[in-house]
């Protein structure tokens, strides 16, 4: 909502400075978001007067000049045709910026003459686009700031201009007069009384209004009167300046008058050229679907089942409440004008611009709200002006249906203000708060006014009185400890899951991501997503149109793009929501890290080598350690499609189970998303991690065995396609008690196995707990071992 | 006798390295040596001889022992010296590669929000970042038709043939949590909710998906005087910094009645942010007391129950604690970014610690 300082003093009688006004809007919940304060820019400009003019000697177009300014006598070169002696002028001094081109004038030499200053366009001012000549001031003395010339004499071109931001609660606030009330009842000035002199018709209205039935409650009044022998025309200078102050295009003097009170008063008004009212008649109803309309921009709409239309005998002509039809509206031939003031539902009028995609001042204004209650006077107030521009006769007003009645009132409690915002104000400074803005006291009872649709309870009357009041007068105070003594845990487990997540693999060398929760169709499609239920229905592009199904879409494409960039090793890892679903409980928590490249750069200890599925398994095997995984899970095959298909694992707790999967990714995935391998990655679904079933703290004692521990290594030859791990948990379970642990240290295949077979070579230790082991003892225990491994992997030992 | 010391004891000093220094120890006191020759000789004297000759002669033994002992171990330091000299290394060659892993700001802020008002006894709730209209709006004092459900830039879910419901919608703010935690747990409560939000706009300070930090207090007696003075001391710890102003300004948000704006007292200087100095305001959050029906609809009573909230943006606050110019920058995943504004893994926030290194 724009408007200018002199406007707003139409309303207000004030002598508060621009700051304090400016202050008091913010404050006041009507947020400042710019101000263009032409004065400012323009205070160092004076007036000088040109005592002599001569051809530069070497330039046949410009003049060298003898100006009298506040300084005395100078030269300034000028090439302006209109240059000549004996005209006032605007002068800048060396030292003055010259908004229009940008410049600070300096002293100069044009040509080999000294030049020490600069004569002025109104264009070179930013005051029009006017560049014939300089200007020409028809008065003015020598000396005389520009500014305080202008002030007197064409004040529009100093008004400074404020545009503030309107929540959507105050729709009274999009007239200059509900701001003007705001800023007097926080005591910035008075608000000047309205005086609106009813204006008597002489003559029947000749154009019929009906509502329909149906429609009263889209439209609940209408109200309409027809000037005839108006001259419309371009509107008088004070109206156009007015209305391009705030960025509105003057149109012709009747479109100036509906435009000037709907900012003046938050009063939409339309005019319909009375002589195209096909029938003399128009009837608001709700549109039966189908009907098109070409409205005042030039496009033409296509109507849906329900929206309130304005129709005649021809069919639409006006889409109420939203924008008039270009075929019923004014020209500078029309001479005889019907003038519409009416109420149209604010919801209705929402849906169906939102539908039709118009965005209209008017529009704006329905669908917040707007006082209905002024309908009649909007319609004389602007009767009057019309027939000062453009003459005419007014008839009687036709109205149709019925004024709504919102009043409604609600119980002021004085005491409410302390408990709820916790500032103290006299009761009686709560009243006249009230009072000011508009509210009827009755005892408690505080009766709405009609233009403030959006107070609907108590707590509002309360923030009214805060708001004014200034809630930056509000000194806080402590809020009270919710408990006693030292605060109790306050992560969930799973919350303190995802931080031991994300900073054990950060640990591990991997940089943290957070990236777009939707990805393009293609990638979605590739990780199992990308189906209908995930997609969005207004994506902003269709790089993101579907909800990721997986976190490893998303680091993949941050891979792709960091190749680019020309690193070619990463780590990268995130952790965050993936969708299985469109509901809002089909999401569920991921990690997932991805690993590109090699170990590191080339370097000269030379140890660096492609990444492989050992360094994912070995970041995974310690997220999951950090997150509490139980230490027996098994390592099974057939995982996703995006998994290289013999080269991925999934680690699981039983079979249905899964915690994590680890692998070297599908190199069809790689090349459909333009990533360079190798690459490897992990994901880890921390909700399926089971949570320890113990809640103490006390670990379970720990038995030192100073009895001495011994190694046994021992090599099988199995099929190729024997799991390293079954034989390694065939070896442990030889003899729970003795063998503490079981290593793999070598696997070779080839040379004399053939091809088929492989050799996997295990290191055993053994534990003893009772006595030293004896040799028959480690024996015995080596033949069950064997026995053990060669049962359960059908290979045998390799001698 | 002496010539005999004489003889061994210059051997020992010539001796040049340990087989040589062998070899004199072997002829010296070795068991055929010449000392133990002489021992043997002992035998064959006169006792009085032999009271002389026999200390004597240990003596000498002693002697040679010593000093074998003594070259030995400076043959053994010079070989050593002399191992060492060939062992030199240019240490400024760059050492074995260790990979650094970065924490993203998000989280990194998003652990600081936690660990404050964890203090200030706020749980943390989190809740789907799809979500039906009901929770993202209606609940919210946001009807249908309200103007801030066009102004909000929703992102609707796709609806498939014959599914009549309404389209859900990618969450707009995380406000939905709180009516989700009221809930749940009823009054009093008191929670923070952070998490990702989704609107759809973007340009230079616009980004589809950011982040936001909601809190919710309520309680019997809990007055906006409380949310401010809460408000004031996260500030004053987030920012680590002893004193702030914050200024209250009247607003509107259809959740919260009274309602503000919360802008806070700072200066720039080349970029940098100082707070609790200055001449500017910087609007940082929007806050308010929670409206009646809000309550109501998260199943408590408003005329019991009372309550703040507040919402902030949490990438909005970290790119002004650490200087972050770029907003879209926080999800592009740059490599050069990430290491530069991220924190290390071991840089946890914590009160008792600090909240930034």
């Amino acid at each position: 909502m724009k408007f200018t300082l002199s406007w707003l003093k139409e309303h207000l009688e004030t002598d508060a400075s621009v700051e304090d006004i400016l202050y008091a809007l913010t404050d006041l919940g009507l947020e400042v978001e710019e101000v263009s304060n032409p004065a400012e820019r323009l205070r160092d400009f004076t007036i000088g007067k040109v005592t002599r003019a001569e051809k530069h000697p070497d330039a046949d177009k410009l003049r060298v000049c003898q100006v009298e300014t506040d300084e005395g006598s100078t030269q300034i070169i000028c090439g302006a045709p209109n240059a000549r002696a004996g005209i006032t002028v605007v002068v800048a001094k060396p030292g003055t910026y010259v908004p229009g081109i940008d410049t600070t004038i300096g002293v100069g030499k044009i040509r080999g003459i000294e030049s020490f200053g600069m004569m002025c366009s109104e264009r070179e001012m930013e005051l029009s686009d006017e560049h014939d000549g300089i200007i020409e001031l028809p008065s003015g003395e020598v000396g005389e700031r520009f500014t305080d010339w202008l002030a007197a004499n064409d004040p529009a071109k100093v008004d400074t201009v404020i545009e503030i931001a309107i929540t959507p609660n105050r729709p009274d606030a999009l007239g200059v007069r509900g701001i003007a009330r705001d800023l007097a009842a926080r005591g910035i000035g008075v608000l000047k009384k309205e005086q609106i002199d009813p204006i008597q018709g002489n003559f029947p209205c000749p154009v019929n209004v009906s509502i329909d039935e149906d429609t009263r409650d889209q439209c609940s009044v209408f109200y309409g009167r027809v000037i005839k022998g108006v001259k419309n025309g371009p509107s008088p200078r004070w109206l156009q300046d007015r209305l391009k102050a705030i960025g509105l295009r003057p149109i012709s003097a009747l479109v100036d008058v509906t435009n000037f009170f709907t900012f003046d008063n938050n009063r939409p008004l339309h005019v319909f050229d009375a002589d195209k009212v096909a029938g003399n008649a128009l009837r608001v109803h709700r549109a039966a679907g189908g009907e098109t309309f070409e409205a005042l921009d030039d496009k033409t709409y296509t109507m849906s089942e329900g929206m309130t239309v304005i129709s005649d005998a021809n069919g639409v002509e006006s889409l109420g409440g939203i924008m008039g039809g270009i075929h019923s509206g004014c020209t500078d031939e029309t001479v005889n004008v019907f003038l519409e003031g009416a109420f149209f539902d604010p919801i209705r009028t929402a849906y169906t611009g939102r539908a039709l995609k118009i965005n209209s001042d008017a529009r704006y204004r329905f669908e917040r709200g707007i006082d209905p209650l002024w309908t009649p006077k909007g319609i004389d107030a602007a009767t009057k002006m019309i027939m000062e521009l453009c003459g005419g006769e007014p008839s009687e007003v036709f109205i149709a249906g019925e004024m709504p009645d919102h009043s409604r009132a609600y119980r002021l409690d004085t005491d409410r203000v302390q408990s709820l915002v916790g500032m103290v104000i006299d009761p009686d400074v709560q009243r006249k708060t009230l009072s000011d803005l508009g509210f009827s006291l009755d005892g408690d009872m505080a009766h709405v006014p009609s233009w403030r649709p959006d107070i609907l309870g108590e707590a509002d009357l309360v923030e009214e009185v805060a708001r004014i009041a200034s809630l930056s007068k509000l000194q806080g105070q402590p809020l009270r400890r919710s408990t006693a003594g030292v605060p109790k845990q306050i992560l969930s487990p799973m919350q303190k899951r995802e931080q031991i997540a994300r900073r054990a693999i950060a640990a591990l060398g991997y940089n943290e991501c957070v990236t777009y929760s939707f990805i393009d169709h293609a990638s979605a499609s590739l990780f199992g997503g990308g189906q209908d239920v995930t997609k969005l229905e207004n994506p902003i592009s269709s790089e993101m149109s579907h909800m990721r199904p997986d976190l490893l879409a998303g680091l993949l494409q941050a891979a792709q793009r960091n190749q680019d960039r020309g690193f070619s090793d990463m780590a990268l890892f995130e952790v965050g929501p993936a969708f299985h679903g469109g509901e809002p409980e089909e999401q569920h928590l991921q990690v997932a890290g991805l690993l590109i490249g090699r170990t590191g750069p080339k370097d000269v200890h030379g140890e660096n080598r492609a990444v492989d599925v050992f360094d994912a398994k070995a970041d995974v095997e310690a997220v999951l350690a950090a997150l509490g995984t139980p230490a027996k899970t098994q390592v099974l095959r057939e995982g996703a499609s995006w998994w290289h298909p013999g080269r991925h694992g999934r680690i699981c707790l039983g079979p249905k189970k899964m915690l994590a999967v680890f692998g070297e990714l599908h190199p069809k995935i790689l090349r459909d998303m333009d990533v360079k391998g190798p690459a490897v990655a992990f994901t880890i679904w921390p909700e399926n991690i089971p949570m320890p079933r113990q809640t103490i703290a006390t670990r379970p004692a720990l038995h030192l065995n100073d009895l001495q521990a011994v190694e046994r290594d021992f090599a099988f030859v199995v099929d190729q396609s024997v799991d390293a791990l079954t034989l390694i948990n065939a070896a442990a379970g030889a003899d729970k008690d003795l063998i503490a642990s079981v290593r793999l240290f070598d696997e070779f295949k080839g040379g004399s196995l053939g091809a088929d077979k492989k050799s996997l070579a295990i290191t055993v230790r053994l534990q003893p707990t009772q006595a030293t082991l004896k040799e028959e003892d480690i024996k015995a225990l080596s033949d069950k071992v064997i026995e053990k491994v060669t049962k359960a992997t059908g290979g045998e030992l390799r001698v | 006798m002496e010539e005999l010391r004489a003889k061994f004891i210059n051997a020992i000093a010539e001796a040049g390295d340990e087989a040589a220094l062998e070899d004199v120890r072997i002829a010296a006191v070795g068991k055929k040596g010449e000392v133990a020759l002489k021992m043997r000789e002992l035998g064959k004297m006169s006792p009085e001889e032999r009271q002389v000759a026999g200390p004597a002669l240990n003596a000498l033994k002693d002697e040679i022992n010593s000093a074998l002992a003594a070259r030995k171990a400076s043959l053994a330091d010079a070989a050593l010296e002399e191992r060492l000299r060939s062992e030199w290394l240019d240490v400024t060659l760059p050492a074995r590669r260790r990979g650094q892993g970065t924490i993203h700001p998000v989280s990194q802020v998003t652990e600081e929000v936690t660990a404050i008002f964890a203090d200030m006894g706020f749980a943390v709730a989190e809740g789907p970042r799809i979500d039906s209209d009901w929770y993202n709006f209606d609940t919210l004092n946001i009807p249908g038709h309200h103007p801030a459900r066009a102004e909000m830039d929703t992102f609707y879910m796709h609806r498939g043939e014959g599914d009549t419901r309404p389209p859900h919608v990618l969450r707009t703010h995380t406000s939905p949590v709180q009516i989700r935690t009221m809930e749940k747990t009823g009054a009093p409560v008191r929670v923070i909710c952070p998490g990702g939000v989704y609107r759809a706009d973007y340009d230079q300070t616009h980004t589809p998906m950011f982040h936001q930090v909601e809190g919710l207090a309520v309680d019997k007696d809990i007055s906006m005087a409380n949310l401010k003075w809460t408000l004031e001391e996260f500030v004053k710890a987030f920012f680590n910094v002893d004193n702030v102003e914050l200024r209250f300004r009247a607003s509107h948000f259809p959740f919260t009645e009274p309602s503000a704006e919360v802008d806070l007292r700072c200066s720039w200087a080349d970029g940098q942010l100082r707070v609790g100095e200055g001449d500017d305001w910087m609007e940082i959050l929007g806050s308010g007391m929670v409206h009646p029906k809000v309550l109501a609809a998260g199943g408590i009573d408003p005329e019991q129950w009372q309550g703040f909230a507040f919402g902030m943006g949490i990438d909005r606050i970290a790119m002004l604690k650490y200087g972050i110019p770029d907003l879209r920058s926080f999800f592009d995943s740059d490599l050069r970014w990430l290491r530069h504004y991220g924190f290390a893994a071991l840089d946890q926030p914590t009160l008792h610690g600090g909240l930034a290194r």
